[in-house]
């Protein structure tokens, strides 16, 4: 039965699935569009602030220390990952990208299980956001994934100032566009690289300390998200932060009423049995449908960077 | 290049003709007995083939590292839990390494890819985990053993218990795969409510918001699903967020309640029920030795997972025995299986006429025993409990 409540439910917890996404397309799409590489290790990163922020938060028993060490964790993995091996890859052709930071997957999937064993950790929900809020009536939501949707809100408007209205945000925009001119006018364009890097990996970072919670800390959680990810920064334009922004809410919600919404009404159309399995697999597909759609009307996604 | 046309045939036949001549002779009393482990070690999962492995390595262990008295080396590869990479070892065991025994899979499709293979080889596998309805049914091999349980048997007794306690409007929630639609139909065959619900998700979905809301709106008695690995992790965490712990309880099998798992989501899982047919606490001998043994060797409880590998290697162990560690004659190797003359840490056992187990079924529940949380038995649900498919095999 569809009611009003959830059907509003529905939506918060596309939102909330949406806004997961943008902190880690953010990073990918900025990589991508910036320094033209792609980087499948981003969900190691995830990965790397998940871990960090289990351990510490268990360690320390204050979910603050573990989000904020988990930040600087991914970020410090993701600028020496960049300084040491992938500042390398800039000038070779994707296909070199793909091979060299799909290893790098297998490298950190093996180094976690090193230092943390094979089996998954545990991070508990802060107190203070383990409850429900029952602002629908009937329907309490999970305080977490409410605290998660600001979180995720607030970093987005402060992307946007960091990108629109600081120094370092328009050599950024610059650097996407004319990266040989702004090497010109003599800013260290390596650097700046590198603090592009280390920023998509500090989001990645948190993305998965704020995952952790909820989700299985497990060696390999990285790569389930990636795949959505690259759909994300697919849709909404290599490059464009905005872009990103949109397409993972797009992503979230479309992903989210398919799962929700698909089983009823295909059991409106076939008998249960069959309804299920079509809903579930039509569900599984809807992402890529969306993609297919969007790239069919734009070939090159909703938002293009920069003018490029 | 015509030459070589006619080249390679011949290679092929002489190839033949030569293994042929030497390969049955190798299998005589003085030569080891080679076994292939194929299991998870790697990526996702990993942690239940590990548990297989270290409980089947602590059962070679225990016998000095001869089953049956004969030196026994075991070739241990890691599937990474693909499809592909299972197959492919598995030929490179059968073909070049010439192994007598495969064991180690832990998932039903990489068992439905490997398993038909090996016994076509005239291979015996013996399966300490995944145990898929056709390989218990029309399928069945004379040299295929499951000595863990065919898919069905925890989700049928998890179906009976729900029925016993007099829960009427279950939700029921699997992921979209072979072995998730076998829990469903085998609560259901032991479940005589009604369903309030059932849902197939995602082979490795990450978040059940959409899942969970719709579960909530439904207004079920009680919950049943079956989530392995670390989607259940997700899955139990997030039920216990949205606050429906509280009223709707939730029942499962014991794939988604071994320790590590329970490590993973603390006391989120605190008053769960779960099937299984081995824990820590049934009391024989031969558990608490392996429970000892277990936590010496690698510190830590074991699983479910590592008490079936060591039971498989305690099967092995037994049939060698009984054939005087001459293998050479396949018959009385199968014969001696078939007898599973050990005695397993789950008490009673014994093979069906499709060489799966006959044993008794457990509802545990999950507690916290000083600063750990863990699982105690409750009470058992099956006696003697078979599987539903003995009768189309044809062995």
């Amino acid at each position: 039965m569809l009611t009003i409540e959830l059907f509003f439910e529905q939506s918060l917890n596309g939102l909330q699935q949406g806004v997961m996404l943008f902190l880690m397309a953010a990073g990918l799409t900025l990589v991508f569009g910036i320094m033209h590489l792609i980087n499948l290790a981003h969900g190691s990163l995830y990965m790397i602030g998940a871990y960090v922020a289990a351990s510490v938060t268990q360690a320390s028993d204050s979910f603050t220390l573990g989000i904020l060490a988990a930040l600087v964790a991914a970020g410090l993995t993701g600028m020496l990952l960049e300084f040491s091996a992938l500042r390398r890859l800039y000038n070779r052709d994707h296909l070199d990208q793909v091979l060299a930071t799909f290893g790098m997957i297998l490298f950190f999937n093996e180094l976690v299980k090193i230092l943390w064993g094979p089996q998954a950790l545990f991070l508990s929900t802060p107190e203070f956001l383990s409850g429900t809020l029952e602002f629908i009536p009937g329907a309490p939501y999970p305080s977490y994934r409410l605290f998660i949707i600001g979180a995720g809100l607030v970093v987005a408007l402060l992307l946007r100032h960091l990108i629109i209205h600081t120094r370092v945000g328009m050599l950024i925009r610059a650097g996407a566009t004319h990266r040989e001119m702004v090497g010109a006018l003599g800013v260290n364009i390596d650097e700046l690289y590198t603090i592009v890097f280390g920023l998509g990996a500090m989001l990645a970072g948190l993305a998965g300390a704020l995952a952790g919670p909820m989700l299985a800390v497990e060696v390999g959680m990285g790569e389930k998200i990636l795949i959505l990810t690259f759909v994300v920064i697919i849709i909404g334009g290599i490059g464009s932060v905005r872009g990103a922004l949109v397409g993972a809410l797009l992503v979230g919600m479309v992903d989210t009423y398919g799962r929700a919404f698909l089983p009823t009404i295909m059991r409106e159309l076939l008998d249960p049995a069959s309804a299920d399995t079509v809903a579930a697999s039509m569900s599984s597909v809807a992402i890529y449908v969306l993609m297919a759609v969007v790239l069919i009307w734009k070939p090159r996604g909703l938002f293009q960077a920069y003018g490029s | 290049m015509k030459k070589n046309k006619h080249l390679l045939p011949m290679l092929m036949a002489g190839a033949m003709a030569l293994s042929a001549g030497f390969a049955s002779p190798a299998l005589q009393a003085a030569e080891p007995v080679k076994i292939g482990m194929i299991t998870t070690l790697s990526g996702g999962g990993a942690s239940l083939g590990i548990d297989i492995r270290d409980g089947f390595m602590l059962g070679l262990k225990m016998k000095d590292g001869k089953l049956g008295g004969v030196e026994t080396q075991v070739i241990e590869v890691d599937d990474a839990r693909k499809v592909e990479n299972a197959k492919q070892i598995a030929t490179r065991m059968i073909k070049q390494d010439d192994v007598d025994i495969v064991t180690g899979i832990v998932w039903s499709n990489l068992a439905m890819a490997v398993v038909p293979s090996v016994t076509r080889a005239g291979k015996f596998y013996i399966s300490p985990n995944a145990g898929p309805s056709a390989l218990a049914g029309k399928k069945c091999h004379e040299n295929y053993f499951n000595v863990a349980w065919q898919n069905d048997n925890l989700h049928e007794a998890a179906g009976q218990y729900v029925t016993d306690k007099g829960l009427k409007n279950v939700y029921l929630m699997a992921p979209n795969y072979p072995a998730g639609k076998d829990a469903i139909a085998g609560f259901k065959r032991f479940y005589k409510g009604n369903v309030a619900g059932e849902v197939y998700t995602k082979l490795g979905q990450v978040d059940y918001a959409a899942e969970l809301a719709n579960l909530r709106a439904a207004k079920p008695d009680a919950v049943y699903f079956f989530l392995p690995g670390g989607m259940g992790i997700n899955f139990v965490k997030q039920y216990s967020q949205a606050g429906l712990s509280a009223d709707t309880p939730l029942f499962g099998p014991a794939f988604s309640f071994d320790e590590g798992i329970l490590k993973a989501v603390g006391d989120a899982a605190i008053g769960v029920y779960n099937t299984s047919q081995w824990n820590k606490d049934i009391d024989n001998a031969a558990n608490t030795s392996f429970v000892e043994a277990f936590k010496e060797a690698y510190g830590r409880n074991p699983s479910l997972y590592a008490s079936q590998g060591y039971d498989a290697a305690l099967l092995i162990d037994s049939a060698i025995t009984s054939v005087g560690g001459d293998l050479s004659d396949d018959d009385k190797f199968r014969d001696a299986l078939r007898k599973a003359e050990f005695d397993s840490v789950r008490g009673n056992f014994k093979f069906g006429s499709n060489q799966h187990p006959i044993q008794d079924i457990y509802v545990r529940v999950v507690h916290k025993d000083g600063d750990t949380v863990t699982n105690k038995i409750v009470s058992k649900v099956f006696t003697a409990h078979q599987d539903a498919y003995a009768t189309e095999c044809k062995l």
